[in-house]
């Protein structure tokens, strides 16, 4: 496992048209740690998400992964797995195929392919994604993101449309992985989801980092228990 | 991994999930049953394949832009997860475009193939002709993808960039002549028709007619802009011209959208 950061953000800028989605955000993601990005909508995480994957170009400020800065090319994204909000994927090819095709892309000799049998995928692997359910069409998703045993892993909405035994079989994986010294950005509006699974908390609102610190330390400046709350008094606070 | 492997490994994948398409299916049956159809009414003369040329001259375009570009909305949400794997732009956007039409190119010319292969009309001449129109509908493809992929990249609005791809294909498959036509007829007195010459060229279709019928000497059947042009360039020089520009049709979509994809924020 790498000892650099993960991902280090410095004073990151974009704008779309007059609107600025993210404002000089400085940020660090560290090893053997989930964060929760956080905040409303129109807040800037799909925005800051997009960035550091390279969908999106920042208009000012730089992002290092693994010590490299995405301007230096795409090699970076070897380190990265990425899970989106829905899974889309050719309707005519099967799920076996898109294993196959992450392989050769990375040009990987031996994946993990535990999430199969604790995702109860085996029987799915060889039917085309036109006839795969929304919560299949998410796990295989699951599976090509973690299938690579990246040293990152962005997870945006992971447990959207799961059944809560896949739900739960998904969290314990994050967590091994977590504990294997993998970062884990994730963003999820179900909260009890990040309450489960985060060690650190960033909420961002109009594309500024207002907090970022441990959930214990969120809980205790709001005084809530409950993360929900907890957000919710932040964000008036921040709107006082 | 260089451009080309990562180009020619993603395009492998989409050209399995093409060979399982229903839609691919169907376009191919399209075609199959407009060329079985006119060789039946007319036989294996020049006035089926003329006939068959008007047909692919409207289609081919009309596919490949709607196709291309409806198509690549409904990935858009692939492309972008594909664009999160350690693939550079240009390799990545190659696959892909060379997924959506190599298929389409190959469904077009299967379609319109298969009814000449069982009615035995392959012998030489005919197979020549054959050959000229599948080259240039597949051209036609081509250079309709790549200005639905321009369309498809740079506009989010899906309403928007099939309603261009429309527009598009109107005014280059049926208003264009009917522009050249009153322009003749208000600047009928001045000396227009180099001028004409030059405002061919930015017309794939009428390029690719007039090549196509060249090659099965029918200049009476030319429509106007190809009538002039053939009358100036005489059929080589212009076969030359009109070739080189086609070719241009290709590559400047291509390139346009290649150049969208790379510095797209998705």
């Amino acid at each position: 496992m790498h000892l650099m950061h993960p991902i280090r953000i410095s004073n990151l800028h974009k704008a779309f048209g007059p609107v600025d989605v993210l404002n000089g955000v400085d940020l660090t993601f560290h090893p053997s740690e989930t964060t929760a990005i956080v905040g409303p909508n129109g807040a800037g995480k799909t925005s800051l998400i997009k960035c550091i994957l390279g969908l999106t170009h920042a208009d000012r400020g730089t992002i290092d992964v693994l010590g490299r800065s995405i301007r230096d090319g795409v090699a970076y994204r070897d380190h990265i797995g990425y899970m989106p909000q829905q899974a889309h994927f050719p309707e005519n090819l099967t799920g076996r195929q898109m294993v196959r095709m992450v392989r050769l892309l990375r040009e990987l000799d031996d994946i993990d392919h535990a999430l199969v049998r604790t995702l109860h995928l085996d029987a799915e692997m060889d039917k085309p994604f036109r006839v795969l359910s929304g919560g299949t069409r998410q796990k295989i998703s699951a599976l090509l993101a973690f299938m690579v045993r990246p040293s990152i892993l962005i997870l945006d909405e992971p447990t959207a449309g799961l059944d809560p035994v896949s739900s739960a079989a998904l969290k314990d994986h994050i967590a091994e992985r977590r504990a294997e010294g993998a970062s884990v950005v994730l963003t999820s509006h179900v909260l009890a989801d990040l309450e489960e699974l985060a060690d650190r908390v960033v909420f961002l609102l109009d594309g500024r980092i207002c907090f970022d610190g441990a959930l214990d330390d969120l809980r205790q400046m709001t005084g809530e228990r409950r993360l929900e709350r907890a957000i919710a008094t932040l964000l008036e606070g921040e709107a006082a | 991994m260089t451009l080309t492997t990562s180009a020619l490994r993603i395009f492998r994948f989409q050209f399995q999930d093409a060979l399982s398409s229903r839609w691919l299916l169907v376009h191919t049956l399209i075609y199959l049953l407009i060329a079985e159809g006119l060789l039946m009414s007319t036989g294996f003369t020049d006035k089926a394949l003329v006939s068959l040329i008007n047909v692919v001259l409207l289609l081919v375009p009309l596919v490949a832009l709607l196709f291309g570009v409806i198509h690549q909305y409904n990935n858009r949400d692939y492309t972008i997860w594909m664009l999160t794997q350690p693939l550079e732009r240009p390799g990545l956007f190659s696959g892909l475009y060379l997924g959506l039409t190599v298929p389409m190119v190959l469904s077009f010319s299967i379609g319109i193939t298969l009814p000449f292969l069982w009615h035995g009309g392959l012998i030489a001449v005919q197979s020549l002709k054959l050959l000229t129109l599948l080259g240039l509908g597949s051209i036609l493809t081509f250079s309709g993808a790549g200005v639905a992929s321009s369309l498809a990249i740079r506009f989010s609005d899906r309403v928007r960039g099939i309603g261009l791809a429309l527009v598009i294909w109107l005014v280059y498959a049926l208003l264009f002549d009917g522009l050249i036509l009153m322009g003749i007829l208000i600047f009928g007195n001045w000396p227009v028709e180099k001028a004409l010459i030059g405002v061919m060229l930015l017309n794939p279709i009428d390029l690719a007619r007039l090549i196509l019928l060249q090659t099965f000497d029918a200049a009476a059947m030319l429509g106007y802009t190809g009538a002039v042009f053939s009358r100036f360039f005489g059929s080589s020089t212009g076969m030359v011209i009109a070739t080189t520009a086609l070719l241009f049709w290709v590559a400047t979509p291509v390139w346009v959208a290649g150049r969208l994809f790379q510095k797209q924020d998705f």
